[in-house]
């Protein structure tokens, strides 16, 4: 392979990793740690969107807008619709430029979209929100707003919807990232070893077992990325460590009998765990 | 150049423009400190006689200073200490000095020791807190007499610390608006101080007086907001680790910094218990640069010992009790 050869395929491998990120919509759930931080990984993507011509908003409750902005150029800037809840996400100030409702609020004002043009919506952090509000509450507006597009009986043409949700690992509970967890539909787990990241992709694909891959990578100051040769694990169906192992003839009888039973449907519509989902 | 076995220096010598040239008493590993913190603070030359850990001398210019208020984002940053298994106070002691001596506000609210303690080891490391006080240099919050004023005597306007007297106090915005009233800008036509900068001694006693995690987190939040963002200062401040797994509210206040903080640093107690020459390590971690670097060396781990004026680092193993 030329040198040339293989910069064009470092940038499809950039470009495939990215895309497999938000191809399925719904939620992408980047789930980092103190050593591992994932804000730079959540700037690519929206990078990214913003590349594709989709919509993106930003909903910053946890740093500046000058700094989620910073290492972006003009032509990806303008294309971001920054909805600031930095400065005073409390009203603590009693001014009238505190968004009716707070983060909550826009993010449920992000339901009644009409248009056709894809979105991707960035939380800069579900970690913030979770930590103030309810659970539940956030869990029904995440799965309205990441939803939307996919409403039955809905006669309009609403666009793809992606919500990317930066959550940090240590702040919670097993419920709640169990809860936010069998909401998404794609999982990113940072990690790495000594100065090299790592990101362990989960996908849960209509209709297909959940696969998931292990993709070492850097981020570049243009954010960028940076795949690292030959330490990728590819693509394999996910084991759940929780469920037990099934063998063919089981699989098999169970699959004759969703067959018969028109049981397979109603599974589809199961969330979490791997449970409705090839089984 | 032979190397001298010895106690080393954090963050003393460099050369300019480059980071190689650094303190002939550091092994390979603290270079490497040494050598990144040039390259992300472009540090100009300094001499290699000087002597003060954790920092430049007093006559190093802020915006060259490891721990300056500067940043490319052209906001202030976050610093967090955290002590678990020893006292971190010393780094406490440190930042307060220094950033006197570095001609910036400071607004301290000071929870754990009383005035003229902070005072009495002030004047060791060569500032006079009592001076910068009344030059109106430094705020200082003294919580231990302050909380006694609000519980025992009724208040005209809402104290600080006013959550004391209140069964549900649901927040910490009387001490929020305390803070930015001290550091907010005097229009007075001269600024007589660099940047302001904000300090807390110690975030975790706010748990113990009945406040919950994310109260203070959102405290900090705000006064991110104002110190760093607005003011484009500094903030540093302390959180105990108590190593109690069952203390979840501590564990979300102490990750909950972690995450919004740029530098922390991790005073620990040794493994091994006491030693008299060795009395902890010091874990350096770097977040949320401004922008993401390929490859970076995000923590160092150093060991100290605490001397009268000075704490001494040195990498692991290399203490002159060992060598």
């Amino acid at each position: 392979m030329t040198p040339s050869e293989g910069a064009r395929a470092g940038t499809g491998r950039e470009l495939e990793m990215l895309d497999s990120l938000l191809a399925l919509g719904g939620l992408v759930l980047l789930r980092d740690s103190v050593e591992w931080e994932g804000r730079s990984l959540l700037k690519a993507l929206v990078k990214k969107s913003a590349l594709c011509g989709e919509q993106v908003h930003i909903l910053g409750c946890e740093v500046s807008e000058e700094e989620f902005r910073e290492g972006f150029d003009s032509d990806i800037n303008n294309r971001l619709v920054y909805h600031d809840f930095f400065r005073d996400p409390l009203n603590w100030s009693k001014t009238e430029e505190a968004f009716p409702g707070g983060p909550l609020g826009a993010l449920r004002a992000m339901c009644k979209r009409t248009d056709p043009v894809p979105v991707t919506i960035a939380l800069d952090s579900l970690s913030w929100l979770l930590l103030r509000l309810p659970c539940t509450t956030l869990c029904q507006a995440l799965h309205a707003v990441s939803h939307q597009d996919s409403c039955p009986g809905d006669s309009s043409s609403v666009g793809k919807v992606s919500v990317l949700g930066l959550l940090h690992e240590e702040l919670h509970g097993p419920g709640p990232v169990g809860a936010l967890s069998s909401l998404a539909q794609t999982e990113v787990t940072l990690g790495g070893t000594t100065g090299q990241a790592s990101a362990h992709i989960l996908c849960r694909r209509p209709r297909q077992r959940p696969t998931d891959q292990t993709q070492w990578f850097s981020i570049l100051p243009d954010f960028s990325l940076d795949l690292q040769e030959g330490l990728s694990v590819e693509s394999q169906p996910y084991s759940d460590p929780h469920i037990p192992p099934v063998s063919k003839n089981a699989k098999a009888r169970t699959r004759k009998c969703s067959l018969v039973s028109g049981q397979g449907r109603e599974n589809k519509s199961c969330r979490g765990w791997g449970w409705g989902q090839g089984f | 150049m032979a190397r001298r076995p010895g106690t080393g220096y954090l963050g003393v010598v460099v050369r300019r423009g480059s980071t190689r040239g650094l303190d002939w008493r550091l092994g390979p590993a603290e270079s490497g400190l040494l050598g990144h913190l040039a390259y992300s603070q472009r540090l100009t030359v300094r001499s290699r006689t000087e002597r003060n850990w954790l920092g430049p001398s007093p006559s190093w210019a802020p915006q060259a200073d490891l721990f300056s208020p500067r940043s490319s984002h052209s906001g202030g940053k976050l610093t967090l200490l955290c002590d678990a298994k020893t006292d971190g106070s010393f780094l406490v002691h440190h930042f307060l000095s220094f950033y006197l001596k570095a001609n910036c506000k400071v607004c301290f609210v000071a929870l754990i020791q009383s005035f003229s303690h902070y005072s009495i080891v002030g004047q060791k490391l060569g500032v006079s807190l009592t001076m910068a006080r009344e030059r109106g240099q430094l705020v200082f919050l003294e919580g231990l007499k302050s909380a006694v004023d609000v519980v025992f005597q009724a208040q005209k306007e809402p104290h600080p610390l006013q959550f004391l007297r209140e069964a549900n106090a649901g927040n910490l915005k009387p001490l929020f608006e305390f803070v930015r009233e001290a550091l907010k800008p005097i229009d007075s036509g001269e600024a007589r101080w660099t940047y302001p900068v904000l300090l807390v001694d110690d975030l975790s006693v706010l748990l113990s007086l009945g406040m919950g995690a994310v109260a203070v987190l959102d405290f900090i939040h705000y006064c991110r907001a104002t110190v760093c963002w607005e003011l484009k200062g500094n903030m540093v401040v302390l959180v105990h680790d108590s190593g109690d797994a069952e203390d979840e509210e501590n564990d979300i206040l102490l990750n909950g910094l972690s995450h919004q903080s740029h530098l922390i640093l991790r005073a620990e107690g040794l493994a091994t218990g006491f030693c008299r020459d060795v009395h902890g390590q010091l874990r350096i971690l770097w977040r949320r640069p401004s922008q993401p670097t390929v490859h970076r060396d995000q923590s160092f781990t150093y060991q100290y010992k605490i001397q009268d004026k000075s704490v001494s680092f040195f990498a692991k193993g290399m203490s002159p009790a060992v060598l």
